[in-house]
């Protein structure tokens, strides 16, 4: 009974933070996009408008919830919890520290491949029920970009995989170290080609742009959620922007290292007493600092690249990434077969790799430094402004 | 095995449950004017013509099949590389390859026939 109530306790404040991160997210990213377009963005509703999402979420409590005559009355009411159900399960298996998670699950990569199907179904469903034009044609090319993004996305899932020899991602944390020498991205050049994959098909997957064909706003009026109202309409919105952040903790489980952040962990670490609670703290710190990163990245996409057309989306996916998959798969397997961990080659791969990572990121800054000498831009780095 | 499982289904019963007493409470607090206006759907201001549930165009369906062949692909092959390394530390490294490899044959060649039908060809 005790642990039926810590159980309890536990989710109750995992689906609250979770929804908090996606609602604040909302608010950060309209803060980003106004610096980006050289506007302000929304700074009224408490410091700096950081509980902006609050107001937001009370505006659409008070809303009519309308149910459109034509619609499917069923299957219109049930599509936001399927999608919302969709992203806050998702999370359940992912680690935030040793002890930080929800469920260890041996099967994790397969349930997070599951549950990020019912996003598919909700979205769908929502479409058709609609009954308007609009909806429909955003439900179905939702249907087929996401779908057809999952293909490469298990491809890239499975280099990790032959990696780590294993389903569970608190052990693929473990396989992983917490140098960046250690990371599967710079294992070698196959885990980095499938990284990118991932990134991208996990983009595509969240319907954040380039890949926002189902919702483009400006051709089908949001698409499958155009006759949604009220809290149904902010439950897809929700999912969205809860999506972010299951995208970065995704990423930086499987690529970068998850939540280990000290060199000296081993599975024997994992044994409670031997643990001190500051490495946890420290873990779970350095984990949100990562999928921070990665939500601020997809973000800074989002706000710089235009929209792509259907037929140059399913082209990328079919004509492009499952081969570039498959090619990475294949090559993963002679990888391992051929060069042992710890060998010479590997070492030399791996130092090779985190050195051309680390001077990309330079090279990066430099050139934005450059830029900004020879515009003779002004630097506005105070964020509250 | 179920007991791992318990938290997932806490967790999604609470998910439903959270997104239920929300919408519970719009419809209390919320307005309640129905017009029937109001109630049609969407169609850039123009009485809605025609269902719009009619025939679709067929490359969303080819597409759906494509894609359960490859998720059935991703089903089969996952699990096979969680024990890939097991495997090989057990000296039947080249074995368990080969037969990955030749499954793989397979889905390429199967992949190359789509490719030539026409089947990704979007216009």
């Amino acid at each position: 009974m005790t642990q039926f109530i810590y159980m309890f306790i536990f989710a109750v404040i995992y689906l609250l933070s979770i929804a908090v991160a996606a609602g604040f997210l909302t608010v950060v990213e309209r803060r980003i996009a106004g610096r980006m377009q050289s506007r302000i963005g929304p700074n009224r509703v408490g410091p700096q408008g950081i509980v902006q999402w609050i107001a937001d979420a009370v505006k659409a409590l008070q809303k009519e919830d309308i149910i459109p005559t034509d619609a499917h009355s069923f299957l219109f009411k049930i599509a936001p919890y399927l999608v919302f159900m969709g992203v806050f399960l998702t999370l359940v298996p992912i680690p935030f520290g040793a002890y930080t998670l929800m469920e260890n699950l041996d099967t994790g990569i397969f349930y997070v491949l599951a549950m990020a199907s019912f996003v598919v179904i909700g979205v769908m469903m929502g479409g058709w029920a609609s009954n308007n034009k609009w909806s429909l044609l955003g439900g179905m090319r939702s249907a087929a970009q996401m779908i057809s993004y999952e293909v490469p996305a298990a491809l890239a899932v499975f280099v990790v995989v032959v990696m780590a020899g294993t389903l569970n991602f608190q052990k693929i944390v473990f396989s992983q170290g917490a140098s960046p020498v250690d990371w599967y991205v710079f294992r070698n050049p196959f885990a980095f080609i499938a990284f990118n994959i991932f990134f991208i098909a996990a983009l595509a997957e969240g319907n954040r742009v380039p890949f926002d064909i189902p919702e483009a706003e400006s051709e089908l009026v949001s698409g499958y959620n155009t006759e949604y109202s009220g809290m149904r309409f902010l439950f897809f919105f929700l999912a969205e922007w809860g999506n972010l952040v299951v995208i970065g903790a995704l990423v930086s489980t499987l690529f970068f290292g998850g939540w280990n952040f000290w060199f000296e962990y081993t599975l024997e670490f994992s044994v409670p007493g031997r643990y001190p609670i500051r490495f946890e703290v420290l873990g779970f710190l350095w984990f949100l600092f990562k999928v921070s990163i990665f939500v601020f990245i997809i973000i800074w996409i989002r706000w710089t690249l235009p929209r792509l057309r259907i037929d140059q989306l399913m082209d990328i996916c079919w004509k492009y990434m499952v081969p570039i998959g498959l090619f990475a798969s294949i090559g993963i397997l002679l990888w391992m077969y051929f060069v042992p961990e710890k060998s010479l080659a590997d070492t030399i791969m791996r130092y090779s790799m985190t050195s051309f990572g680390g001077l990309t990121i330079l090279y990066f800054f430099y050139r934005v430094f450059q830029n900004l000498r020879v515009t003779k831009a002004k630097i506005y780095a105070n964020p509250f402004v | 095995m179920f007991h791992s499982f318990g938290p997932i289904l806490m967790q999604l019963v609470l998910a439903i449950g959270f997104a239920g007493a929300i919408v519970a409470l719009t419809a209390i607090i919320g307005p309640k004017k129905i017009n029937p206006v109001k109630m049609d759907s969407y169609e850039c201001g123009v009485d809605p013509f025609a269902d719009a549930r009619g025939a679709f165009h067929v490359k969303f369906f080819l597409v759906a099949v494509l894609f359960i062949l490859f998720d059935v692909e991703a089903i089969f092959v996952i699990p096979w590389a969680g024990s890939f390394l097991a495997f090989k530390k057990a000296g039947l490294g080249l074995f368990i390859y080969l037969e990955m490899a030749f499954f793989m044959a397979i889905l390429l060649a199967g992949y190359y026939y789509i490719l030539k039908k026409g089947a990704l060809k979007w216009e």
